[in-house]
């Protein structure tokens, strides 16, 4: 038999290490959607490899911009959709325009839908990649360089990458 | 009070010793006491206390969903009512009644003079008066109560909440603190203070079902602390955990809310199976069917309950492989839970059965436990939860699990454990006319919430399409006459505590078995300073 000290110690180190692993879980859940590519989220580097071209597919990608209330800039993709083969680059601008008197700084947050094909959706560059400043009442194309991996199976023929716009806000600084 | 007092003198002669046998009279008696029936009283009172706030909350629920339209409140403070209402039913009232029982029964079936904590023992029940008054005055705040519903996801519960997000949070921590006290008090109880004898396979049910939700308790309610901790620190730190703009994902507060929460609804339902374990063998007269596939099942529930949870996010668009798992790990659980309802049943089998009230709830939670279990199964399945997801076929599921199963469980404690508290007989009379009128009235309470819901009435809208306005008007009428009926359970405590009644004999009833039926009615304020030897 175990003491009544030793006992509750021993409870009590259970209950902190429950504590921090529902903290443990944040990262946790970050780590797995990375590995299986779940959540719609796309890796956050720039592909250094490029993959050769399946011409015997195309894929239907579609685009969508949309913001945060906090912040007033106009934002959408110059085109709706387009249609390629996997592995073929493709460069795709979204037109943004901050119609307000003062410079203010964005950023943009992609999401891939469906969630599964999020790890065959490649970005070579991104303005998602950086901070995006802009002074009053300007306008400017902000490209997206991408490819789909050739890797993507059989059953997605279409893709929508999705960007929604956040006002920079302090602790995103430095990410 | 005074027929206590006469007994713990008489004890007093034996153990004169004893420095405990001193019991302040008037409040500090009860703020002070470290006596494990005095909190499990206090717990039961609180208990039911918050019973009938929440169920005045219901009821403020069920006037304005009487007729479409919005009659009596706005949908904010619509919100505020069903938020509240889950919170304190489920904080408030099933798990401090739990608690309360645990205090009362435990010691007793183990033959242990008291529990083995009883400083922490006070602590942990005197935390929550204040932390519900905390939650409570939020209503009365400027932005008024939290109304993100009681599961409060993420943006709601942080960029869309009030400021009284803040008490809510800290609410919760003093709730969590409370029960993780109380769950320790219990598991170390049994393990360190059961009589010489009394060997783990041979710990009457309820005490197993309770060392087994103590445990959950221990494992989930930091993570509860843990996600309200967050929801803070999102909306007044700056921080981003369930913000997609830093980086955050609010699905992932489903995840970890649901972590907790799957256990949580365990936690909520084990120590009632306990009850019922308890007594379906009295009132049959037979040896309860099956102990050790009890104990096994019990275990393979609360096992099982860690990797269920995101049954309740089917619609947040998971891939199929993760659906397919949570499903069937979910539909699992029905096996260990029909063994249960089996050897009940078992137990009954060519029983001599008679139906006081106690056996009376305990039948009622077997029957309606099992819709509950049936129409949880209907939700279980991927394809069907789309439909079933969010409207009132989900609020009939767990009212009939919490409501008809908890808290008559908890009811059927009361009758079976009042004449042992009390010293006296319930009124039979008055026990089985609130009997008749609570099986009537919920089911016509939360019956046809199955109909509305597969017809497509979502859950927490305070309006609702003309087409339902007839079931919702039945549905409000037996919520009302549900909670009239529990005026009755009060008339029947009150009786007991003021003594009157027919004497309760010391076993109480003819075929209880236990070492609780050993010590005189009403249980004097100190039992088993002398270990009893179990057989």
């Amino acid at each position: 038999m175990v003491s009544n000290t030793r006992l509750v110690r021993r409870l009590i180190i259970i209950c902190i290490a429950m504590f921090a692993f529902g903290y443990a879980l944040v990262p946790l859940y970050d780590v797995f959607c990375e590995i299986t590519g779940i959540n719609g989220k796309t890796s956050n580097q720039p592909a250094v490899t490029r993959a050769a071209v399946d011409e015997t597919r195309t894929i239907k990608v579609e685009f969508l911009a949309n913001r945060d209330d906090a912040i007033p800039w106009s934002f959408a993709p110059e085109v709706a959709h387009i249609s390629i083969h996997p592995g073929q680059v493709q460069v795709i601008n979204f037109m943004v325009e901050n119609p307000t008197d003062m410079a203010m700084v964005g950023r943009a947050v992609p999401s891939v839908s469906p969630g599964e094909a999020a790890k065959y959706f490649i970005k070579i560059e991104c303005f998602c990649f950086t901070e995006q400043p802009l002074d009053a009442h300007e306008r400017r194309a902000m490209p997206v360089q991408f490819y789909v991996d050739p890797k993507l199976p059989a059953h997605f023929s279409t893709i929508t990458l999705s960007y929604r716009l956040y006002k920079n806000i302090p602790q995103l600084v430095g990410r | 009070m005074s027929r206590e007092n006469i007994s713990s003198h008489q004890q007093h002669a034996d153990h004169s010793h004893d420095s405990h046998d001193h019991k302040p009279r008037g409040i500090s008696r009860w703020l002070f006491t470290t006596n494990h029936k005095d909190i499990g009283t206090l717990y039961l009172l609180f208990s039911l206390l918050m019973l009938f706030t929440g169920g005045i909350l219901a009821m403020m629920i069920r006037a304005e969903l009487f007729q479409p339209g919005l009659q009596f409140v706005d949908p904010h403070f619509f919100n505020q009512l069903t938020t509240v209402h889950g919170l304190v039913m489920v904080f408030g009232a099933v798990m401090p009644a739990f608690v309360g029982l645990a205090n009362w029964m435990i010691p007793l079936m183990i033959g242990a003079p008291d529990m083995a904590l009883p400083r922490m023992n006070n602590w942990s029940f005197w935390i929550l008066p204040f932390a519900f008054t905390i939650l409570l005055s939020t209503f009365f705040m400027e932005g008024g109560a939290p109304a993100a519903g009681w599961t409060f996801y993420a943006p709601l519960s942080t960029t869309y909440s009030s400021d009284s997000t803040a008490f809510f949070v800290f609410s919760v921590h003093l709730m969590g603190i409370s029960s993780i006290m109380g769950a320790m008090n219990v598991i170390v109880t049994i393990f360190n203070l059961r009589a010489p004898g009394m060997t783990w396979m041979k710990l009457p049910l309820f005490v197993w079902t309770w060392l087994i939700t103590a445990f959950l308790l221990i494992a989930v309610m930091p993570v509860l602390a843990g996600v309200v901790t967050m929801v803070l620190t999102d909306k007044y730190f700056g921080t981003s955990f369930f913000d997609a703009a830093g980086g955050g994902d609010p699905v992932m507060f489903q995840h970890i809310f649901w972590f907790f929460g799957h256990p949580e609804v365990y936690i909520m339902i084990l120590p009632a199976f306990g009850i019922v374990s308890s007594i379906i063998p009295t009132f049959a007269r037979k040896p309860l069917f099956g102990y050790e596939s009890m104990v096994i099942a019990t275990a393979s529930i609360a096992l099982l309950s860690f990797i269920v949870w995101a049954h309740h996010m089917f619609t947040t668009g998971m891939p199929v492989a993760a659906e397919l798992f949570f499903m069937y790990a979910t539909m699992l659980i029905a096996v260990p839970t029909g063994v249960k309802v089996f050897n009940w049943v078992a137990t009954m089998w060519r029983g001599a059965m008679t139906f006081e009230v106690p056996m009376m709830f305990a039948l009622a939670f077997i029957v309606l436990f099992t819709i509950g279990g049936l129409s949880g199964l209907m939700l279980a399945i991927v394809p069907a939860d789309f439909q079933y997801h969010d409207t009132y076929f989900v609020v009939a599921h767990f009212h009939y699990v919490l409501v008809t199963g908890a808290v008559f469980g908890i009811i059927s404690g009361v009758y079976y454990w009042i004449p042992k508290w009390t010293g006296v007989m319930y009124s039979e009379k008055i026990g089985q006319l609130h009997f008749w009128c609570s099986i009537i009235s919920v089911n016509m309470l939360f019956f046809p919430m199955h109909f509305v819901g597969l017809a497509g009435m979502p859950r927490r809208i305070p309006d609702y399409a003309l087409q339902f306005a007839d079931m919702n008007a039945f549905i409000s009428i037996g919520g009302f006459l549900f909670g009239l009926s529990q005026l009755i359970f009060v008339w029947m405590v009150v009786r007991c505590m003021r003594g009157k009644g027919e004497k309760a004999t010391d076993r109480v009833w003819e075929g209880a078995q236990g070492l609780e039926w050993e010590v005189p009615s009403p249980a004097p304020y100190h039992t088993f300073q002398t270990p009893p030897q179990v057989k």
